[in-house]
């Protein structure tokens, strides 16, 4: 075993392109290559496989981001590493790694961490503005959440309407700490700061530096939270419904995965 | 076997859940074929003349008169189902859970632009016929046991249609991708 790893080093180094710094894996049984170092969420995006996100995030044009986010936050990426339970989203890929990801038992996981945020935050869809685009709502109609099966806590939550181009609401945060890492100023300073612990947690905005940022950085700002918890003043609802971005295909159905269309239509009957 | 009894109620809603049941359309005629109809708004029959078997629920309780009606449906019907959100988690009357009652009826009736010069005496409505308002806006299953949970605002008329007839039939309804959102 250890020698497989020395092995694939020494050939990192002289050769980066060969075949010895690719690992394969299994993710349900279908055989894939990976790249080493990558997680397994990484190299499930890579062929092609569906694993669900809300922390983390692609580098690509629509995210406008150059390296993946990995947060670790939400754990709804959650499968099983030869046999473990893991966040896929933090967790490298090995040589020979068996994961389990596209199961009854992980989606039901998956739909009670769903059902969990629904229930922490203040969630009604039918009046905000990232309804039909927002990722949370997206995995609920993809696990076929009727209702969450926790009580509401109704929990009071800040509303922060002061900034000039942005509204933070509390209501809908779900701490999943992208904007902190995500949006910063020109000189790299961060705008969103998590702020308390535990139960307490939340996100404060630094209202000196947000003042006089760039309609670009509210847009990235707005689009790179999964949720309405960043909505940009001025302008809202104004996408249509029917043209909106889960409106006709549920989350996940980019990555042309068979399993994630059967699950995700439903058409199960 | 005697076709199932049907019977509904609005309660903190805005009737559109009620409006998404009849957008079923002609299919309301095959359905007349299934089921018997008892107390709704519907028909407009006001009080139980027997127990029924399945209640469709449309909004949440925000006064004392709800919560009656409420207990009242789950005394005399087997199945109750909340439609839509207002019944689900509140709706939008439960955006006022988190502002102090004495605010929202300030606002409402005191302090809002339509309202300062209508009411010069700054009048709250208090006349004891009405009914009394909760400090909060609950969601139907905070006061009895509902069996059913159909999401939307309002549920989509074949998420209603769908469940509906499953029911009745006693087969598993089909929920394609389509019929289940929240807005
Ligand atoms: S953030 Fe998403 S889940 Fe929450 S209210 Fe908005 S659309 Fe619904
Ligand atoms: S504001 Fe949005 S991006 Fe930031 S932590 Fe909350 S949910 Fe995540
Ligand atoms: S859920 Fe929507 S449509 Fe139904 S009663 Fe409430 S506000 Fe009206
Ligand atoms: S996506 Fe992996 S923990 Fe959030």
């Amino acid at each position: 075993m250890s020698e497989d790893m020395n092995g694939g080093m020494d050939n990192t180094l002289t050769d980066p392109l060969s075949s010895t710094n690719l690992m394969s894996l299994t993710i349900d049984g279908q055989e894939i290559q990976a790249e080493k170092g990558q997680t397994i969420v990484q190299a499930a995006q890579k062929n092609g496989i569906y694993i669900p996100t809300l922390c983390a995030l692609h580098a690509d044009k629509e995210s406008g981001l150059k390296h993946d986010l990995a947060p670790g936050t939400c754990r709804i990426c959650t499968v099983k590493a030869n046999g473990r339970t893991t966040a896929a989203c933090t967790t490298p890929i090995s040589q020979g790694l068996v994961v389990e990801n596209d199961t009854p038992e992980l989606n039901d996981l998956r739909k009670t961490i769903v059902e969990l945020l629904f229930v922490e935050g203040n969630h009604f869809c039918p009046s905000c503005e990232k309804s039909g685009s927002c990722d949370l709502q997206a995995l609920a109609y993809r696990y076929q959440m009727l209702t969450p099966r926790f009580h509401y806590a109704f929990t009071p939550r800040k509303v922060n309407a002061d900034m000039p181009k942005l509204l933070w609401d509390g209501n809908r945060c779900i701490l999943c700490r992208r904007c902190v890492l995500a949006i910063r100023t020109e000189e790299g300073e961060p705008l969103f700061v998590f702020a308390n612990r535990g139960d307490k947690s939340t996100i404060t905005v630094d209202t000196e530096l947000i003042q006089d940022i760039s309609e670009e950085l509210a847009q990235q700002a707005m689009d790179i939270c999964p949720v309405g918890a960043i909505i940009r003043k001025g302008k809202g609802f104004d996408t249509p419904f029917g043209q909106r971005k889960y409106d006709h295909s549920p989350i996940g159905s980019d990555t042309a995965c068979s399993s994630g269309e059967n699950k995700a239509g439903g058409e199960k009957s | 076997m005697s076709k199932p009894i049907i019977a509904t109620a609005s309660l903190a809603g805005c009737f559109g859940c009620h409006m998404s049941f009849l957008d079923i359309d002609e299919r309301i005629l095959d359905l007349v074929e299934l089921v018997h109809w008892g107390k709704s708004p519907i028909n407009d029959i006001k009080t139980f003349q027997q127990d029924c078997d399945i209640a469709l629920i449309e909004g949440g309780c925000c006064n004392d008169e709800h919560i009656h009606t409420l207990r009242e449906f789950r005394k005399h019907c087997r199945v109750l189902v909340a439609v839509g959100e207002c019944a689900i988690m509140g709706g939008l009357p439960a955006m006022r859970n988190n502002i102090p009652i004495k605010e929202c009826l300030e606002e409402a009736y005191l302090n809002s632009p339509s309202t300062s010069d209508a009411n010069p005496d700054r009048i709250l409505p208090n006349d004891e016929e009405l009914p009394m308002l909760l400090d909060k806006v609950y969601p139907c299953h905070e006061i009895v046991k509902m069996d059913y949970f159909l999401p939307g605002c309002p549920p989509r008329a074949d998420l209603i249609y769908g469940a509906l007839t499953a029911l009745v039939t006693g087969q598993e309804a089909e929920l394609p991708y389509e019929v289940i959102k929240f807005d």
